[in-house]
């Protein structure tokens, strides 16, 4: 049984290195397959953490124009107050902006040594009792004079949330595409590999090799395509996020994004792994069922 | 002993290629299968392996009615029949050696069993100094004889050979006669098809004529007579 089961892994191998084309061909797919997966995954649950984010941080902020003095904010927080909605308002002065800048980017000295307080807004960050009467108080602070500009979370909550729901509509049906192609492409390339063992199998049937030992390497081999694809995949996926680091937390400061947790990663890859298992196995079955009469 | 009883094979494109055949082959014979392209011969030889399945009648490899094994069970049958065919069959890519242990390895046999065996099968065909050689390396007379040590590498009772000489010169083939007689002497079954008269009307074996898919002449019925 043992030594069968050698000799099966060994004929796959063989017959890999002499067909490196059918590989090449069909590791690529699957590759391309996993790693469109794997950066959807990640996408996804980026921008989960990016939403958590905005959920979390104050409802709107009203930015003050730079001649805007303490007496006026105060004097705004007394009506936002008078509403009875509001739950909090947090004043952000231009020194603290500046902290908090520098905090984003301490790894970064030369955008440090570029800003100064003058260059950032004061802020007020404005938090209703419900969401329901968020729209009151952004209507006063937009009215309101010393005030420049209104940012309102929620339509960066309800953007973000609508963009997600495109990317994750338009992903599923790119990588339904993708694992159906991979799937036809392995059945091919393994259809392929039988037709030039046909001399050989049709040699091992006379001398009496049973069916499954004749299906087997070829199955291995699918299989074989399915880890290969996979773990390539994640593998580049890894390297990218590592070459990407700098320029994914510049652009998304302050969001707890990076690093990827090593577990994470893991699970990406043995869950990749195995769908390349089973993918390569159902084509090979297919591939040996339709191709190989034995 | 093989059996047939009946057998008629037609094609799926309707041509008949034997019709009802009756014949036995005992334990131990060898038997020349003989007549003109298309008779039907290589059809008969297929039907013994399951090949081909008879269309009517059955046919029986010792105690197996071959006409009802299960597919599962063909390689089982297979095991005990080894075959032979004009065109040699052997891997271009394996060396004498390999193409002869093949026939083990396909059947779980260790690693030591299969180096004794296939070494002690390519002595008895006289092939020891070529095993590390690969086809194209050596003579046509050589490959057919790296042929039936495959064939026999599995110690099976009966030995098929379908035209065996048929691609081969006549020093050659009378190498090829020379072993597949000895195997008979050694107790092997053989059924050889061949268009060779030369050979036929030499060698003392029995020989069955068939034309157009029917037996038109066998040579022991004929001495029993
Ligand atoms: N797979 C097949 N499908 C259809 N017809 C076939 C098939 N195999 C053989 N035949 C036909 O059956 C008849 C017998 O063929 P067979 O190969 O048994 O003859 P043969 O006696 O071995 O001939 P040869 O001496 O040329 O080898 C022929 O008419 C042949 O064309
Ligand atoms: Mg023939």
């Amino acid at each position: 049984m043992f030594i069968t089961l050698l000799r099966l892994i060994k004929t796959t191998f063989q017959r890999i290195v002499r067909s490196p084309y059918h590989v090449i061909a069909a590791t690529f797919v699957l590759f391309l397959s996993f790693f469109v997966t794997a950066a959807f995954v990640l996408i996804m649950l980026g921008s989960n953490v990016i939403l958590k984010h905005f959920e979390s941080k104050p409802q709107v902020t009203a930015f003050f124009k730079d001649d805007t003095n303490l007496a006026q904010v105060e004097e705004l927080k007394k009506v936002l107050s008078n509403t009875g909605y509001l739950a909090n308002a947090k004043y952000v002065s231009k020194e603290e902006a500046l902290k908090i800048y520098k905090e984003q980017n301490k790894d970064e000295p030369i955008l440090l040594e570029m800003v100064t307080a003058d260059m950032l807004p004061a802020s007020l960050e404005v938090f209703a009792t419900d969401i329901k009467y968020l729209p009151n108080l952004a209507e006063i602070l937009t009215k309101e004079n010393s005030v420049e500009e209104v940012i309102y979370q929620k339509d960066i909550v309800s953007n973000l949330t609508n963009w997600t729901n495109t990317i994750r509509n338009l992903g599923v049906i790119v990588i339904a595409f993708l694992f159906v192609t991979s799937l036809l492409i392995t059945l091919v390339v393994i259809g392929l590999n039988i037709s030039v063992y046909k001399d050989e199998i049709e040699i091992m049937r006379l001398v009496g090799a049973s069916s499954s030992y004749i299906r087997i390497p070829f199955i291995f081999e699918g299989m074989l395509y399915g880890v290969l694809g996979a773990g390539l995949a994640v593998s580049t996926i890894w390297l990218l996020l590592g070459y990407l680091e700098p320029v994914i937390k510049e652009l998304f400061s302050g969001i707890p994004l990076l690093p990827v947790s090593n577990d994470l990663m893991l699970l990406i890859l043995g869950g990749e792994a195995l769908t390349g298992v089973l993918l390569g196995f159902i084509s090979a079955v297919i591939a040996t069922w339709k191709y190989l009469k034995v | 002993m093989i059996n047939f009883q009946q057998v008629t094979k037609r094609y799926a494109n309707g041509t008949t290629a034997v019709v009802d055949i009756d014949l036995e082959v005992p334990d131990r014979q060898f038997l020349f299968i003989v007549g003109p392209s298309g008779a039907g011969k290589s059809t008969l030889l297929k039907l013994i392996i399951r090949e081909e399945v008879p269309s009517e009648g059955k046919v029986f490899v010792d105690k197996w009615d071959v006409t009802k094994l299960p597919g599962r069970k063909v390689p089982h049958l297979r095991r005990q029949i080894g075959t032979v065919f004009q065109d040699f069959k052997l891997l271009p890519k394996k060396t004498v050696f390999e193409n002869v242990a093949f026939a083990l390895e396909i059947i779980g046999r260790t690693s030591k069993e299969i180096k004794e065996v296939t070494e002690e099968v390519l002595e008895l065909v006289g092939l020891k100094d070529q095993r590390n050689l690969f086809p194209n390396q050596i003579s046509g007379g050589e490959a057919q004889r790296v042929a039936i040590a495959r064939a026999i590498v599995q110690k099976p009772p009966f030995v098929l050979a379908d035209e065996p000489t048929g691609n081969l010169d006549a020093k050659s083939a009378w190498e090829i006669m020379a072993i597949l007689q000895k195997l008979n002497e050694l107790g092997t079954t053989v059924i050889m098809a061949t268009h060779n008269i030369d050979i036929v009307q030499t060698l003392p074996h029995r020989m069955v004529e068939i034309e157009h898919g029917r037996i038109i002449k066998d040579s022991e019925l004929k001495t029993k007579n």
